[in-house]
């Protein structure tokens, strides 16, 4: 590995500390009784409010709808994310030290499944919430159901609801982008004699990003 | 016989001299120009939907007892602060917790007559942090927290037969007053009411304010003569450290005061050094003399207190030269007001035609060259020429109070011929005059007897309403009006009704308090003994004849909401907690046949409400405050059982367990649910 790709691993792998102090997503919720909002924020260990009494809110709110109560203590992943991260960040300094193409790809490939597997275990979360609604709940709308979008927004009855990464989020996409375009980078580099289509393929969608 | 008629003639003669002074001071000038020349007056009082007026108004309640906030320019009522009179709406006065606020040493005192909120001051500028107002019935002084809009303190002044010229603070708060309007023997005895002159006291209590806490002691009281105090005013600038009221009835009648306290030409206004005070009572020269009075509080935890006061400190002036000087001032003085520099000391004589200017520099001097017109009660009258600064000739009728818009003009109510006149303190020449609707008592500009008056509005509060809104059988709503005074001529903006009688009222501009309103009650940081924080410790207990129910209020049910084994005749005291913590999501709380009020529970507060039943029954309760989208169902039931009934004590919580909540009953324990049925039989 060049030494400027060995200087980006590990700049990206020490940026991923800021995510245990910034929160990875929001979601944020307007109606027309909350014209100050109500919010929530997820982070690699917790998840909070907005302003301090949010979570009671919004868990009191959903219980109309048959929601079951977001409980942060009752979500293994919050247990598990913070050691997995440090995890990440320990290889990515590992992956600098060594300087060896193939550890950087592994690592890369790991990292970049992790980052959809954690998006995926969120959308799921938010799937079983907005679906597994209890049949005596107060109000019952057919057909309704209140998962709330991974970005983007979307009305919920009366709440309209937008979901968006955090500073957290960003830096993870940031430190992600980085590590998968080094290892692209170094790819292309090993193979450089042997020019290859997937490579220019690869780089602009890495551009694109 | 004779002496009726010359009253009478006096009278006729006072009426002739007020219409004659009504022409002179131009009182003519028609009231139709003066509306008309403010055609864009709904626009300058129109704040849009959604955005907010510019200014807090305090509004004293008058016989209501109470506060009303109202903001301005719009005159919109934002609320009604319950201070010395019970309020069902929200269970003030009727809840355990806030009873004791209404505590005095003649018991339970459910009602006073409330006059002048006075804005706590730092550098002689309102600070927005606490609201002091008098009771004058049973004499009180309140202190209310502006960061909740709640009464936090009301202390009972001993001594005094009628808390008027109350509490008008010091520059930086460092005092409150309550001089009494009724002069009574003091301590109280049971003597001729003809002994007043030699046997009444006139007393004036100083009470001190803590500066972190608000919290008012009372330092002393002075023993001043019988006269009558009405009204009073701090000294600010060079005049801080003293304090100036004004007396009726010097003549010192006891009966027929309309008459007999309106012979001399002159009354007092009284200066009293409050420093000297000090000072004298540092050096002991003030007796201890026991007194019993109430001090209510309401702690950091909800929960009201008497704490009881045993003596105050009594200073007399002969025991402290140079304490208190007499003012001479005509006749029969009403407000006494001080210009923002400290230099000026109105003295607005009801039944004088001119309005005394006093100067505290010149009374200053007259103080050092002893120019005494001689001594009342031991006390130095000052020479009338030796402190006069001016006199405002023509000014109207019936002189009542002075504020100022700190650009060098005073504004006086003019009850008799119901106008506001302003006049400029340079020269005491009338600058303009604006006719009220009617009979104007105190007025009001924000911040307008601070050393920085907000000088762009000023406000009458009348006594007499008669046209102004639509008739509402005998009894109308107190008229308010509005004039914008940011100009050469006071110009009507606007009628507005207020509740109760309001007399004097304070404002100060909303930037001051508005980003420090509290929004809830931490839940976490509640600390009353009967709180439930959460729905698992919600509980029913039995003491003898007392039923506690913890209780709590969520959207959109109580938990419990299904009690039995209440007996006839038992106190059950609902302890109900709001677990919300979510702005503006109150719940209340009602139960059938209660004979008090209901609870109305802010997020994260706990309440108490005892029920007495008196029948046998299901007695529904449920929630008042429209809470949620299923506030309806916000409800529950209470079995009550006959006196002695074996049903058991149950309710529907996480905590219940059979048979685990009564201290008495227990042998019957073991038979007693099978025959819940029965009993339901026998009612």
């Amino acid at each position: 590995m060049k030494r400027s790709s060995r200087l980006a691993v590990a700049a990206a792998s020490l940026l991923l500390l800021a995510v245990y102090v910034l929160p990875l997503w929001h979601i944020d919720l307007i109606a027309p009784q909350y014209p100050e909002g109500l919010g929530l924020r997820i982070w690699v260990d917790q998840i909070t409010g907005l302003k301090p009494n949010d979570v009671n809110s919004i868990n009191g709110l959903n219980h109309y709808i048959g929601m079951r109560a977001i409980e942060p203590d009752m979500i293994p992943e919050l247990r598990l994310m913070p050691r997995l991260l440090a995890a990440a960040i320990a290889a990515g300094l590992l992956v600098a030290l060594v300087g060896r193409r193939p550890l950087l790809y592994v690592w890369a490939g790991l990292f970049a499944l992790g980052a959809a597997a954690g998006l995926g275990d969120f959308w799921k979360w938010g799937y079983d919430y907005g679906h597994q609604l209890d049949p005596h709940a107060a109000i019952s709308v057919p057909g309704m159901s209140y998962q709330p979008p991974i970005i983007g927004s979307k009305q919920l009855l009366n709440f309209h609801a937008t979901s968006w990464p955090g500073p957290g989020g960003w830096i993870a996409i940031l430190a992600l982008a980085t590590v998968v375009a080094v290892a692209v980078f170094e790819w292309r580099r090993a193979r450089a004699p042997r020019p290859a289509a997937a490579v220019g393929a690869g780089m602009r969608a890495m551009e694109a990003a | 016989m004779s002496r009726s008629t010359t009253i009478r003639r006096r009278l006729r003669s006072f009426a002739l001299l007020a219409s004659g002074a009504a022409v002179a001071a131009g009182c003519g000038r028609a009231d139709a120009a003066r509306v008309g020349d403010v055609g864009d007056a709904a626009a300058r009082v129109y704040v849009a939907p959604g955005k907010y007026d510019e200014f807090y108004a305090f509004f004293s309640g008058g016989f209501d007892g109470q506060i009303g906030v109202y903001g301005l320019p719009s005159g919109r009522l934002l609320k009604h602060v319950p201070v010395f009179s019970q309020s069902a709406e929200n269970g003030w006065g009727y809840s355990e917790q806030t009873k004791p606020m209404l505590a005095t040493s003649y018991g339970f005192v459910p009602w006073d007559d409330a006059h002048h909120p006075q804005l706590s001051q730092t550098g002689g500028v309102p600070d927005g942090r606490w609201l002091f107002i008098n009771g004058n019935n049973t004499p009180r002084i309140a202190r209310l927290d502006l960061t909740r809009f709640e009464t936090e303190e009301i202390l009972e002044i001993p001594n005094s037969g009628g808390n008027h010229s109350s509490p008008f603070v010091t520059e930086n708060t460092e005092y409150v007053v309550a001089g009494t309007r009724f002069s009574v023997p003091a301590p109280q005895r049971d003597i001729s009411i003809e002994e007043y002159k030699d046997a009444f006291s006139g007393m004036l209590t100083y009470a001190r304010v803590d500066s972190a806490t608000g919290r008012m002691t009372i330092a002393f009281q002075l023993r001043l003569p019988a006269f009558d105090y009405d009204l009073s005013h701090a000294g600010k600038g060079p005049s801080h450290g003293w304090s100036f009221f004004t007396t009726y009835n010097t003549e010192e009648a006891n009966t027929k005061l309309e008459v007999n306290a309106s012979q001399r030409d002159k009354d007092y206004i009284a200066a009293v050094h409050w420093k000297q005070a000090e000072q004298c009572v540092a050096q002991g020269k003030a007796k201890t003399e026991p007194a019993r009075y109430a001090h209510n509080i309401m702690g950091a935890d909800g929960i009201a207190r008497t704490e009881w006061g045993s003596g105050v400190k009594v200073l007399t002036p002969d025991a402290c030269p140079g304490l208190v000087y007499l003012l001479p001032t005509p006749k029969s003085p009403h407000g006494v007001d001080v210009d923002p520099t400290g230099e000026f000391i109105v003295g607005s004589g009801k039944l004088a035609t001119v309005l005394s200017v006093h100067s505290f520099s010149k009374m200053q001097k007259a103080i050092a060259d002893r120019a005494f017109a001689g001594e009342d009660h031991g006390i130095p009258v000052l020479n009338p020429e030796a402190t006069l600064a001016g006199e405002v000739q023509g000014a109207g009728l019936g002189a009542l109070h002075t504020e100022f818009d700190g650009k060098g003009n005073a504004y006086t109510s003019m009850f008799l011929s119901s106008e506001i006149v302003k006049w400029s303190l340079k020269d005491y020449k009338v600058l303009d005059r604006a006719p009220v609707y009617y009979s104007v008592g105190h007025l009001m500009i924000p911040g307008g007897d601070s050393r920085k008056p907000w000088g762009k509005y000023a406000v009458a509060l009348n006594k007499i309403t008669k046209d102004r809104y639509l008739p509402t059988g005998p009894e109308l709503a107190q008229s308010a009006q509005l004039y914008d005074i940011s100009g050469d001529r006071m110009k009507l903006l606007l009628d507005f009704p207020t509740i109760g009688e309001p007399h004097y009222a304070q404002a100060l501009p909303a930037a001051l308090i508005k980003d420090r309103q509290l929004k809830m009650y931490s839940l976490k940081d509640n600390s009353d003994p009967y709180a439930s924080k959460n729905e698992k410790s919600t509980r029913v207990e039995r003491k003898g004849r007392a039923v506690h129910v913890m209780m709590t209020s969520v959207r959109s049910h109580f938990m419990p909401d299904k009690i039995e084994g209440i007996q006839v005749g038992d106190s059950v005291f609902f302890h109900v907690t709001n677990l919300e913590q979510d702005w503006d999501v109150p719940h209340g709380f009602a139960v059938m046949g209660a004979t008090n009020s209901e609870l109305l529970l802010m997020p994260g507060q706990t309440r108490t409400l005892v029920w007495t039943p008196d029948r046998v029954g299901i007695f529904p309760f449920y929630c008042t405050d429209f809470c949620s989208a299923l506030h309806q169902e916000m409800q529950g039931y209470i079995r009550v059982s006959p006196k002695g009934s074996s049903v058991a004590l149950k309710w529907n919580s996480p905590s219940y367990k059979a048979g685990d909540a009564e201290d008495d009953h227990k042998k019957d324990d073991d038979h007693k649910k099978g025959d819940d049925h029965d009993q339901r039989g026998t009612r």
